[in-house]
């Protein structure tokens, strides 16, 4: 690698830098050196660490003139790498197509999400488009000073075609790869001039993945692929009961000699074998005759032996009262009284596993420096890296992490502690004095992930003499994510419990909606669209209630309750103009079926989504048809990434809607493998049809948007088609005879 | 035990009973091939033994010792295997891209035994899982790949 930045500063040139000049903590303490010490040094250029701006800390120009490109953020199939490739390499004046990236290690420059650092809740985009744009501008300024030096010509003759400086009067060029040694020792500029977004060439433009061949040929590696020398592999067998501890091994010495085994042991909550095989530790691990021990009663999160989804959702569903008011608007309970009629209704929606198609895995190797080195699948690299110096029992300076592609996002790699197989690898790692990979089996994995929380809604509509909607009352139940991982507040509502529920868009002028916490027994995680995944779900099926209930058509009741939100009014009317117009059947299809429409609407993670799904029954199984998908990011960096985005949030949240469901009897998840956990297959696909809206708003989320429309849409459309309201997922549960009572 | 992978001869000391799929991962550090499910259920396993997709985590070594192994490291090297790669790359296919060796092998198979393709061929055909729901994509990549 050619590190051409950090090999000037190696130099330690005497050179007055601004203060953000510096170009990282390690390299700063270099250039430093002269005349300060180290240690001060450090702390110094960490202090001025201004995220995001610190050109040579995200590129890398190399000799070829390509760039490698350290992201923020890490890619699991969102398209972010080639994102970033297009935005940087917009002001740069680099083709994205010559941009290499990777993940960045953990580090003060990286944290762009208000001071931290995740990838998640559709932000990376959003949250760092205009300091990328500036650190590619910046880093082109750099170029063009360096070109201007050895031209010797006024750095205001000069302009740039893609990888190269010009100087027109001259006809010279200098390639980006020849300038980088004299740009490295420049400040950084304090203020650039941006690209004018007319002059787009690739922001906004269908850019081909960086990703795609690579991934297409099977080059790509995931962490699960990785291999470092002298490594052996690990595999688990865990408690059933999450806080069991590992009691007798019945036969211990019999799986010692099992071949190519090189040692079995004992780890908090599960049990491992290192082996000289991924299989035969695998073999070994599962040939061990294990007494559990029940969880001591002071383990925290540890699984009731008596624990059933089945008794939990009834207690989410009779928790009692109204909750904590996490949206209040007019005065419900007047408006309720007034109503002229009122409809109520509870909804419920399961747990579900993240089911991505990689397996967690972690390569640990312990360095002769003191240093452990992590690859493992991960969307927080910092979190990962205090968490494995605090299990490694070293300083988090001494962790590098290493935050490889991710074999499927879907919130699946945060930091879940018991979720997350790192801490085992770095204690096998310790134990055994060699680098682990250790990998969780499918069935491992489907006993341990952190699932998308269990909830139970009960909701009450005041309807006016025209049938239209003037109350609506809803309480929540359960527990969100957020609040678990990130802390919660008992006094305030975890927003994640309640999104989709709230910040709905729809002018109903007295409206409250509560939550009452209920402590989750499960280990509950962020699910692709978190608490949006399930409550626009309950809002928008119980919509149609009100609409049905008030004589109204559901697609014409929410237009009028759009009347004064242009935004969203027009984002519905795009599209029922894709989807040919809207209507509601039941109507007969050209191939002589019966079919249904249902309609829905989101705001999730700062974008705006509008949802139709065309629906049959066919001996005894929902077919869906077509989803058409209008979608207003506000504005866009490539279309053809959004396309795919919104084709793979259409898949998850059909998924969802038609066939999953986590279930636990007796503190043990039923389901060990895609066999008892079904998730969509090709032939349940249906045709996706996108329209993106640019309404100019501030830039929304992508990633997420796409899902929580879905299940509502297809929901929506089997009731008409039923005659019978969907309350709960997922559909596989309802029974498909048509006809009967509401 | 002799194995034949990608026109290459590979003499490998392994209990019989091991999955072709973990020869190829952990003995020969052939990692295109991927670990998904290993029940058979998700195809992200998928190779060719003689043309035909077979999931590699529960075929035995011992059973295709003395067949002809291609597996996605080759994928290039096979006539049909780089039209499809072409397609896929031109659909865009892969998104987190973990499943897409297994639907690269799977969509080969196909295309050598049924070079023209019908609806139906492909959906018999192309069953493999993927998780972020590329399968619109892959339809109309196999279908491409068919023309080219």
């Amino acid at each position: 690698m050619n590190d051409m930045f950090i090999k000037s500063r190696e130099i330690g040139k005497p050179f007055k830098l601004s203060r953000r000049g510096f170009i990282g903590a390690s390299l700063g303490a270099l250039a430093l050196g002269v005349v300060v010490p180290a240690g001060r040094a450090r702390a110094q250029a960490a202090q001025a660490v201004v995220p995001g701006t610190r050109v040579s800390a995200f590129i890398e120009i190399r000799p070829d003139s390509t760039v490698l490109f350290r992201s923020a953020f890490i890619e699991g199939g969102q398209g972010i790498f080639t994102a970033m490739a297009q935005i940087v390499g917009e002001e740069l004046d680099v083709d994205p197509a010559n941009f290499t990236v990777e993940g960045a290690p953990p580090g003060p420059d990286y944290l762009l999400i208000g001071g931290a650092r995740f990838t998640g809740g559709s932000m990376s985009v959003r949250m760092s488009y205009d300091a990328m744009r500036k650190l590619g501008a910046s880093a082109r300024m750099m170029l063009m000073q360096a070109a201007a030096t050895q031209l010797d010509v006024p750095v205001a003759e000069l302009s740039t075609e893609p990888g190269r400086v010009l100087h027109a009067k001259s006809g010279r060029s200098i390639p980006y790869g020849e300038l980088v040694d004299a740009a490295a020792g420049l400040p950084v500029p304090e203020e650039v001039a941006l690209r004018d977004s007319t002059d787009f060439r690739w922001i906004g433009k269908p850019v081909g993945r960086l990703d795609a061949h690579d991934k297409s040929t099977g080059k790509a590696q995931y962490s699960i692929d990785l291999k470092v020398d002298g490594m052996l592999y690990a595999a688990v067998q865990h408690s059933p009961h999450l806080g069991g501890e590992p009691d007798s091994l019945q036969n211990e010495a019999e799986v010692a000699g099992m071949p190519g085994v090189h040692s079995v042991h004992r780890l908090p909550g599960a049990v491992a074998v290192v082996a000289n095989s991924w299989w035969r530790a695998r073999m070994a691990v599962e040939a061990l005759q294990v007494t559990w021990t029940e969880p001591a009663p002071d383990v925290s999160r540890a699984m009731p032996a008596d624990f059933s989804t089945e008794a939990h959702l009834a207690a989410l569903k009779a928790a009692p009262g109204d909750g904590i008011a996490f949206e209040e608007e007019g005065d419900v309970s007047a408006a309720l009284a007034g109503a002229a009629k009122v409809v109520e209704a509870s909804y419920d929606a399961p747990y579900l596993a993240h089911g991505q198609l990689e397996p967690p895995s972690a390569l640990v190797r312990w360095n002769e420096d003191g240093t452990l080195e992590l690859w493992a699948p991960n969307q927080a690299p910092e979190m990962f890296q205090a968490h494995a110096a605090k299990v490694a029992d070293i300083e988090p300076g001494q962790v590098i992490v290493h935050s490889p592609l991710l074999g499927g996002f879907f919130g699946r790699h945060f930091l879940y502690e018991t979720a997350n197989p790192f801490p085992q690898a770095i204690l096998l790692s310790k134990a055994v004095g060699r680098p682990i990979k250790l990998i969780w089996s499918r069935e491992e994995e489907f006993l341990r992930d952190a699932l998308r929380p269990m909830s139970a809604v009960r909701f009450r509509a005041g309807l006016d003499a025209d049938g239209l909607p003037v109350a609506l009352h809803a309480v929540s139940a359960g527990e969100g994510p957020a609040g678990r991982w990130f802390g919660r507040d008992p006094d305030k509502v975890d927003s994640t419990a309640v999104e989709g529920i709230a910040g709905k868009v729809y002018a109903i002028k007295n409206r409250r909606v509560g939550h009452i916490h209920v402590d989750d027994p499960a280990i509950i995680g962020f699910w692709r669209s978190v608490g949006h995944s399930m409550n626009d779900f309950f809002y928008e099926t119980f919509f149609d209630e009100m609409a049905d209930v008030g004589g109204h058509d559901p697609y014409e009741l929410r237009h009028r309750l759009l009347a004064d939100s242009p935004r969203h009014r027009n984002l519905l009317e795009a599209v029922a103009e894709l989807a040919g117009g809207w209507k509601r059947g039941p109507f007969e299809a050209e191939d002589g079926s019966r079919r249904a429409r249902g309609v829905a609407m989101a705001s999730p993670f700062g974008s705006e989504v509008a949802t139709i799904a065309e629906v049959s029954i066919q001996q005894g199984q929902i077919v869906v048809h077509d989803i058409w998908v209008a979608i207003d990011p506000g504005s866009i960096v490539n279309p053809a990434i959004i396309e795919a985005q919104v084709n793979s949030a259409v898949a998850l949240g059909l998924s969802s809607a038609l066939l999953e469901e986590v279930v636990y009897v007796d503190g043990v998840p039923q389901a060990r493998n895609y066999d008892g956990y079904p998730i969509l297959t090709p032939d349940q696909m249906p045709r996706v049809h996108v329209r993106i809206v640019e309404s100019g708003a501030p830039m929304g989320g992508i990633g997420e948007p796409g899902v929580p429309g879905v299940p509502p849409a297809v929901a929506n459309a089997v009731s008409t088609l039923t005659g019978r309201r969907v309350r709960s997922l997922p559909l596989s549960k309802f029974s498909l005879e048509e006809g009967g009572a509401t | 035990m002799d194995l034949t992978i990608n026109g290459t001869k590979h003499q490998i000391d392994i209990e019989p009973e091991t999955p072709l799929l973990w020869v190829l991962r952990d003995e020969l550090g052939m990692t295109g091939t991927k670990y998904g499910c290993g029940v058979a259920q998700c195809g992200a396993c998928t190779v060719l033994v003689d043309g035909v997709a077979t999931r590699s985590c529960v075929t035995t070594v011992d059973s295709v010792v003395g067949a002809q192994i291609t597996t996605i490291e080759a994928i290039e090297e096979d006539p049909i295997g780089q039209k499809v790669v072409q397609a896929w790359v031109a659909h865009q296919v892969p998104q987190c891209g973990y499943c897409q060796s297994g639907q690269v092998m799977a969509a080969t198979a196909l295309l050598k035994e049924t070079p023209q393709p019908g609806d139906e061929d492909i959906a018999s055909a192309m069953v493999n899982l993927c998780r972020c729901g590329t399968y619109n994509a892959i339809i109309a990549a196999v279908r491409d790949a068919a023309q080219a």
